[in-house]
């Protein structure tokens, strides 16, 4: 049996009153890519941002590598440099150039040597095709360098594993296609991934496993090719149904007449 | 207008301007400081503390220097405290000034969005790092202008010191006004006044455009 990198045993999560995820239980394992799908609002950031400790959870526990990481005191800073998490909206910082951005973790949080940090930096750089960019500050870049740049940054910590919560919702449709193009070299590698994604052909792409989540719990969980050739709940139908929906009016405002199927 | 009396007055509008200058500048410095901490304990919602400093905010934006100066120099020494023109001056200022620049700060703390503060702690950062890598940099960016009022807010309170027999620029300007040559003393004053201000003024002008052009402030 394949080593589990991430374990998650009945999480509860509240906002107040209303409790948003009820009792999910999930597994990672090595190198998987877990591609987590559903409506909106049914729990998909909150489940990444509990992983990461950004919200506290009700009950419940999460384990990174089999050690606990919900109970007992929890050092989260040094949790947080074992998983990299990579936002919707740009979140570089804007008063730093692109080398400043990724070399504040590893410097300062992790105190690793410069001379070694700035040369992964820059090979990590070049291969998104961003080493020209490397003085540049944030409002020089498009949204889809932004985005490779929060990756990079995120990379550079070496992490165990890497989320991802729709980090091409707010990107033009052009940029799209780079920022994809990077997630899939890292699956390619080997990174284990969560990827929250609406992109319903990069998910097909990508995932070893399917997460379909509504009302804040696990609904299916299934290889790609199972779970978007037959899905087995009527929920689960229902949500593919409205994506073709939206590929075909897409294709007709593209005016393509190859384009439906 | 008597150009020989204005002339003969220069060194002694010099000598008052340098302290008003400098008690000026340590009492800027001070309320910076004093701002920096107040506004660090009203974002983190210390308990007990932010309402202590909530209250000092209050107290020293809604009564006059004059008055704060009155308690520091006079009202003081009824409970034995006796302090030093200088030292009340100082003190004073920075009272004053600290509840102003804790708002600057305040306001420039929340500007800076929550993603930046997650992405700040998604790298691992603790706090404290987080504080002054990532947080700290860009509020002052954003209370520059705030900032910047203030500072000149305060220098020109200065001209208040005169009451605790300080020999600032306002306090030779009224004794050269008592001797009857009111215009050239008079002009003096607002000159010399003109003549601090405005580098100062100059000074944050740049830094804001500086800032702007790398993206930050507003
Ligand atoms: N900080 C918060 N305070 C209160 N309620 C919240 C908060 N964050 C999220 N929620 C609620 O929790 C539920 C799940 O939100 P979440 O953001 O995880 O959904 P999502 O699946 O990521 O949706 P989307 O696809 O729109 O991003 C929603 O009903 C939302 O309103
Ligand atoms: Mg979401």
């Amino acid at each position: 049996m394949a080593q589990h990198v991430l374990e998650i045993r009945n999480l509860h999560k509240s906002f107040g009153e209303r409790e948003v995820i009820h009792g999910l239980d999930l597994d990672v394992r090595k190198g998987e890519v877990v591609v987590v799908i559903g409506p909106s609002g049914c729990g998909k950031s909150t489940l990444l941002r509990c992983i990461n400790g950004l919200e506290p959870i009700q009950q419940g526990e999460i384990f990174l590598n089999g050690k606990s990481i919900t109970s007992g005191k929890i050092k989260w800073n040094l949790v947080r440099q074992q998983i990299g998490m990579v936002f919707q909206s740009y979140d570089l910082f804007p008063h730093m150039n692109v080398m400043e951005n990724i070399l504040l973790g590893p410097l300062k949080a992790q105190g690793r040597r410069r001379e070694e940090v700035e040369a992964e930096a820059e090979a990590l750089l070049a291969r998104v095709g961003l080493l020209d960019r490397k003085d540049s500050f944030p409002s020089q870049l498009s949204g889809g360098q932004k985005q490779r740049v929060a990756i990079v940054r995120a990379l550079c910590m070496k992490p165990e594993m890497m989320l991802f919560d729709e980090v091409t919702a707010s990107l033009d449709p052009e940029m799209v296609r780079e920022v994809l193009d990077v997630i899939l070299g890292l699956a390619d590698e080997g990174m284990t991934m969560m990827i929250v994604t609406h992109e319903m052909a990069f998910a097909k792409a990508v995932a070893d496993r399917v997460i379909f989540m509504d009302g804040g719990v696990v609904v299916e969980s299934a290889r790609p090719e199972v779970f978007f050739e037959t899905p087995q709940t009527e929920r689960a139908r229902k949500f593919l149904n409205t994506f073709q929906f939206r590929e075909v009016r897409h294709c007709l405002d593209e005016d393509d007449e190859d384009c439906l199927p | 207008m008597d150009i020989d009396y204005i002339v003969a007055h220069i060194p002694m509008f010099g000598k008052a301007a340098f302290l008003t200058i400098s008690l000026a500048l340590a009492g800027i410095l001070l309320s910076l400081l004093i701002g920096l901490a107040c506004a660090l304990v009203r974002y983190f919602r210390v308990p007990l503390l932010h309402r202590l400093i909530a209250a000092y905010i209050e107290l020293s934006r809604n009564t006059p220097l004059m008055i704060q100066l009155f308690f520091l120099y006079y009202g003081l020494t009824r409970v034995g405290i006796m302090l030093e023109g200088v030292t009340c001056a100082i003190v004073g200022l920075a009272f004053l000034g600290g509840g102003y620049m804790a708002e600057a700060i305040r306001s420039g703390l929340d500007a800076v969005g929550r993603v930046q503060i997650e992405s700040g702690l998604s790298i691992g950062l603790s706090r404290l790092q987080l504080i002054r890598y990532v947080v700290l940099p860009q509020a002052m960016a954003v209370a520059v202008p705030a900032i910047a009022a203030n500072t000149i807010f305060l220098i020109k309170e200065t001209s208040v010191f005169s009451i605790i027999a300080l020999p600032d620029l306002m306090y030779v300007a009224k004794d050269l006004m008592k001797e009857g040559n009111s215009n050239e003393s008079n002009f003096m004053l607002v000159v010399s006044y003109l003549v601090l201000i405005l580098p100062v003024s100059l000074f944050f002008t740049r830094l804001e455009r500086r800032m702007r052009r790398a993206g930050l402030g507003h």
